[in-house]
């Protein structure tokens, strides 16, 4: 091919075909493990590629997928989602978010509840629009209900890097960004109440696109090291999926356990070092934070640094923000989904009490959930 | 939630800090702040995250991955054709005759 163009960075990694000579490919490479090999893909999007192009029946009976953690709307947990609920409903103000929050249900309702209730929500594709936001509405004040992993949080560190800067005194923030490998240390780490052991159902990994393009495939590094899981990070296309699958295989014949990139194209060892900065320049890391779903996971959550607490809308509204916890339903078994050792459809409240527009647990809350995906594309399996 | 569009930079602005990227046929701006001076230049494919130009796309790289799978489609046609072949000289009838 002499040059690359647009279309191919679509086309040619959604094709048909190279999804079946992979899975040729995989089921050879599989016939030489004696063994199952369950590969997590730790990300929402992946998930979603996954059940959206049925890769799952491509596999062979050996190889299976599990879904993770890495949909950073599904697991927020409750309080937090009343925490924003809360502040739309004040009165001079403006609460600022991404669209994939509007439906999410907290212990009050959803956002797009408190709109109806009066309360000014706005959902926004970028987090630049505050700006325009603001300054349209001088005598209110803008609070960003920042979400997201490693992807999405440098952008919030570049508005808060605009807003200081250009003195802009009606923005303010609500930090809710979360880290990926700390919550697949916990995942490997957890235990088992079932059968009182560790957790063994995950293999190896296949490790997030977008997030590892701005920190970097170096952020995996102890998962061979010092857990023994080979960790190869893909694409989010069909194509680069099923590569990635194969590369993971390949990585137990050969006897190896490493970190590798499928993702070449965009992914690098280092990452995009001038976002890293920005995020280490205005966040710091929560000791806990509490996912929906898998509970308190140690260093996973950043909060903006103490001089920058003038504009931390936790702090400035302390006073009306709940720091209860709400526990999740009963019946919900998200958080043994999200660490493998249960299938969407094995919960009892699957597709009936718990579904995509009325979700009671985390995996269904947005379309990169694993039972929201299974909800979806289920009758193809 | 992480999800990003791969886009073709056609036009970046005076002060640098933002250009016009092309989606399939749609042109938008993109916040250039992630990115480091000059580093972006018109003709660039970028990833395209929540309004930011989160990183280049490394041409040769993509290059690269679409000619391993096309050298792969080649050796598994060629794969099935040798195949086709053999089933063929192992046809009983065909040895009858």
């Amino acid at each position: 091919m002499k040059s690359l163009e647009l279309k191919n960075l679509y086309d040619d990694f959604r094709d048909g075909k190279t999804i079946k000579a992979y899975a040729k490919l995989i089921k050879q490479e599989a016939k030489k493990i004696e063994r199952n090999i369950n590969i997590m893909e730790v990300c929402g999007g992946h998930t979603h590629t996954i059940m959206k192009y049925g890769l799952p029946q491509l596999m062979p009976s050996n190889v299976k997928f599990i879904h993770g953690p890495g949909c950073p709307v599904c697991i927020m947990p409750k309080h937090r989602i009343d925490h924003a609920y809360i502040l739309a409903m004040q009165e001079d103000v403006i609460l600022v978010t991404l669209g994939d929050m509007i439906k999410v249900p907290g212990s009050k309702g959803s956002l797009q509840d408190a709109r109806s209730k009066g309360a000014d929500v706005r959902f926004v594709y970028s987090p630049m629009e505050c700006v325009k936001i603001a300054k349209e509405n001088p005598n209110k004040k803008v609070i960003f209900f920042a979400i997201g992993f490693e992807t999405t949080t440098p952008m919030t560190a570049a508005l808060i890097d605009f807003v200081i800067k250009q003195n802009i005194k009606n923005i303010f923030f609500h930090i809710n960004h979360v880290t990926v490998p700390e919550v697949m240390e916990e995942l490997i780490n957890s235990r088992d109440e079932h059968i009182d052991s560790y957790n063994n159902q995950i293999d190896a990994f296949l490790g997030p696109s977008h997030v590892s393009v701005i920190a970097g495939a170096k952020i995996y590094e102890k998962f061979p090291r010092v857990y023994k899981r080979p960790v190869v990070v893909s694409g989010f296309e069909p194509v680069d999926v099923m590569e990635g699958v194969l590369m993971v295989l390949k990585q137990f014949n050969e006897g190896r356990c490493e970190v590798e990139i499928q993702y070449k194209r965009a992914v690098t060892y280092e990452g995009n070092i001038k976002a890293q900065k920005m995020i280490e320049h205005y966040f710091e890391k929560a000791s806990l934070f509490k996912w929906r779903g898998l509970g308190n996971v140690p260093n996973s959550g950043w909060r903006l640094k103490k001089e920058f607490s003038h504009l931390d809308a936790e702090v400035i509204y302390k006073d009306v923000l709940p720091i209860e916890e709400i526990e999740d339903h009963k019946l919900c078994i998200c958080g043994d989904i999200l660490r493998g050792m249960a299938h969407p459809t094995e919960c009892t409240i699957f597709g009936t009490a718990c579904k995509p527009n009325s979700p009671v647990g985390s995996c269904m809350v947005s379309s990169e959930g694993a039972c929201a995906a299974y909800y979806k594309y289920g009758n193809l399996l | 939630m992480c999800l990003s569009i791969p886009s073709k930079v056609v036009k970046i602005s005076e002060d640098k800090t933002t250009c016009i990227v092309d989606t399939m046929g749609v042109q938008r701006e993109a916040n250039l702040m992630m990115m480091a001076e000059d580093e972006v230049k018109v003709g660039d494919y970028v990833l395209l995250h929540i309004g930011f130009v989160m990183n280049k796309i490394d041409e040769k790289e993509a290059l690269a991955s679409i000619e391993t799978y096309k050298e792969i489609l080649e050796l598994m046609d060629e794969e099935e054709r040798r195949q086709v072949i053999l089933d063929d000289d192992a046809c009983e009838n065909r040895l009858k005759s």
